[in-house]
């Protein structure tokens, strides 16, 4: 067996037949520097400081095929449902392997002007809005990200022009599956939000069937002046699968970029959230959520970084950890020279809820500007025994008490949703994956 | 309704309650009070079972039962109820959600059924009338940007609501200013009747005037040192604790005399 990255410059052979013609679009010339780079680069080990706790050689074992080579599963409309966030309006897209599916996508009536649907169609029909941002954004940090763009092909573009608000969110559902082969899902997803401009995207993927398949995302976002973006991802991937997704953003003078990170599912999994803040009074928040049981191994690493002064940026990590997972969080800031007068705040807390969970956290604040305020802070506990003996002193059994604690614990990273259903959904799942017993909600009663 | 005998209990490791021995009947009110560090609290978070504390020695029977086999959540459907001195804020689960979980928990064990929206509904409006609470409080989350005094008033809130048989009231009169002390005390004595009991656990006496016992127990360094009625209490508010503790020998065998 070859090793995977030779499997995978192999495999681009096939890739760029299948292409026919598109291989005269500027993409190919993007994928042709980074086939250059993968050629160049080794995937990466614990030896690298940035992949000290995550071991990703069980991700390079099997030579996964990219979706592009091999054929796509057939869902249908009814099949898909139910991995759908429901009880709210949305444009939705539905992506399989990475690849659109014009037959599930119900994208209905748009703003004028504004452009949401497949980065390859949008790329052959309007280049134009796309290439001053696509892979300008994010750099290539590593071999998975060069992989990523290699195979780039399809993936969500969001374009909304300047002064365009989007009313409805986007649910985007990322449905990734192995059938025939082990398959390489890679979306490349491209959000551009225009001056003034408003859109809200609900990042949903998820996995099917029992095999092994990999999911490798990069998703540049780019936040022009007074623009707000909210962009809100829950991962359920299967527990078998392996996660890794790079969001790199860009912001602009007074917007404003949400980043909500929800992790479910994955047997590895990766998240890489950047953000560069380069201008004047922007503003950003990373509110992340990750809940992990069995064998999970789950690694948040992010970056925010300070370019210009009067910013603000706030982050609120928390986990549960159950079983052997074990979590990584790694939340760097960098405040430039420049960047007088910022406020940066991050946070980290897990709950390990039994011995054998742990969790490697590490805040790395490097700054360089000498009129600032900055926080950060870790904390890695249980589920406190007094609040669960408040619970069961009132006649609540002890399993439904730790679930009221966990539902408490992981509340102010939940309540910062701003779709009330989401909210609902999102804790149905929690207590899913961690096999919890449910709180029945007596909202009824009001 | 309970019997505590010789009842010894420690805390992390060290030793707090040192033969704790209290018979309280159905239809009374007692009063334990004592110092700082007496046991007080210990006592009330080992009838309900706190696992961060020990019982190295003693039994507590509760309507025939033995309480320390118990886990607090049985307890509880027993009908034991503490009203916290510090009690627990939980984000995200609303008073709603929770009291309406402790009740039906609480039913299902008796083998009574769930109440239905509407009747839940009505005990609310009910007992939120009794102490004077804005029924908007029942969707927010449990003790979440409460007041001291409104925490506590939670507390007898949750009583009302799930009407035990025994309460235990730990240092509920802390902190509250003298109106929330009158309300809280005014459900208190709503809900005290022929078939319950009530155990007050106070460092001072002021609750006392609202709250008026039937017996009133000093407790020092983890023992009953003196039993009598409510003027007790007066006394002990008049002279402070040293006096008792001169005459501790002499009161154990009085004790022993009263039970009899």
């Amino acid at each position: 067996m070859v090793n995977s990255k030779e499997f995978y410059i192999e495999n681009f052979k096939t890739f760029v037949e299948k292409l026919n013609g598109q291989s005269k679009l500027f993409l190919h010339e993007i994928r042709k520097d980074a086939l250059k780079q993968l050629a160049e680069m080794d995937f990466p080990t614990n030896r690298n400081e940035e992949w000290k706790y995550t071991n990703v050689s069980p991700i390079l074992k099997q030579n996964f095929v990219p979706a592009v080579n091999t054929s796509a599963p057939d869902f249908s409309k009814e099949e898909i449902n139910k991995f759908l966030f429901n009880d709210f309006d949305y444009h939705l897209l539905v992506f399989v392997n990475g690849i659109f599916s014009e037959e599930l996508s119900e994208i209905g009536a748009l703003p004028k002007g504004v452009v949401v649907g497949s980065l390859n169609k949008t790329a052959k029909d309007n280049p134009q809005l796309i290439t001053a941002y696509f892979n300008k954004i994010s750099k290539t940090d590593n071999a998975f990200n060069a992989l990523n763009t290699l195979y780039a092909f399809d993936g969500l573009a969001a374009i909304v022009p300047d002064g365009k608000v989007l009313e409805k969110p986007i649910q985007v559902l990322y449905l990734n599956t192995s059938r025939d082969d082990l398959v390489l899902s890679q979306p490349r997803n491209l959000i551009v939000a225009g001056k003034n401009s408003q859109l809200s995207i609900i990042a949903n993927y998820r996995g099917y069937g029992e095999k092994k398949y990999f999911t490798n995302i990069i998703t540049e976002v780019f936040v022009d002046e007074r623009a707000i973006v909210d962009l809100c991802k829950i991962q359920n991937e299967s527990d078998k699968s392996y996660h890794i997704e790079k969001v790199q953003a860009h912001q602009k003078e007074k917007s404003v970029f949400n980043h909500y990170n929800i992790t479910f599912g994955g047997a590895i999994v990766r998240n890489d959230i950047n953000s560069r803040l380069d201008d004047q009074n922007i503003e950003t928040h990373y509110y992340g959520l990750y809940l992990a049981g069995g064998k999970q191994h789950v690694d948040n690493h992010t970056f925010i970084d300070h370019a210009k002064p009067n910013c603000m940026s706030n982050e609120l990590y928390k986990g549960i950890l159950d079983d052997n997972s074990r979590g990584v969080f790694n939340g760097k800031i960098i405040v430039h020279q420049d960047a007088q007068k910022t406020n940066a705040y991050q946070q980290n807390k897990t709950i390990l809820l039994s011995k054998t969970a742990a969790i490697d956290t590490k805040p790395q604040l490097e700054i360089f500007a000498d009129d600032v305020k900055c926080s950060h802070g870790a904390t890695v506990g249980h589920l406190d025994e007094t609040s669960e003996f408040y619970i069961s002193s009132r006649g609540v059994p002890q399993e439904l008490a730790k679930s009221m604690l966990i539902r408490a614990f992981a509340n102010d990273v939940i309540e910062t949703i701003k779709i009330e259903p989401l909210k609902e959904q999102i804790n149905h799942m929690i207590f899913e994956h961690l096999h919890r017993v449910e709180i029945v909600n007596s909202e009824e009663s009001r | 309704m309970l019997s505590i005998k010789n009842l010894y209990a420690n805390v992390e490791g060290k030793e707090i309650l040192k033969g704790i021995d209290l018979e309280i009947k159905t239809g009374e009110v007692h009063a334990v009070m004592g110092p700082n560090g007496s046991g007080k609290s210990t006592l009330a978070n080992v009838l309900t079972g706190n696992k961060s504390y020990e019982i190295t020695s003693g039994e507590v029977w509760f309507e025939g039962k033995n309480l320390l086999e118990m886990d607090p959540e049985t307890r509880a459907r027993e009908g034991m109820f503490l009203a916290f001195q510090y009690p627990i804020e939980i984000p995200g689960i609303s008073n709603a959600t929770f009291l309406k979980t402790a009740l039906n928990e609480i039913r299902k064990y008796k083998g009574e059924p769930e109440l239905t929206p509407k009747e839940f509904l009505d005990l609310i409006k009910e007992k939120a009338k009794v102490l004077g609470l804005d029924e908007s409080l029942i969707s927010r989350a449990v003790n979440v940007g409460f007041s001291g005094g409104e925490k506590k008033r939670n507390e007898i809130f949750q009583m009302l609501m799930l009407e035990p048989k025994f309460a235990l009231l730990d240092e509920t009169d802390s902190g509250l200013d003298i109106d929330a002390l009158r309300i809280v005390s005014n459900g208190v004595n709503i809900f005290r009747k022929s078939d319950n009991a009530v155990l007050v656990v106070t460092h001072y006496q002021r609750l006392l005037d609202y709250i008026i016992p039937d017996f009133v127990h000093v407790l020092s360094k983890g023992r009953i040192i003196k039993s009598g009625g409510k003027e007790l209490a007066l006394e002990l508010e008049e002279k402070g604790y040293d006096w008792i503790k001169e005459e501790e020998v002499d009161t154990s065998t009085k004790l022993e005399a009263e039970k009899v």
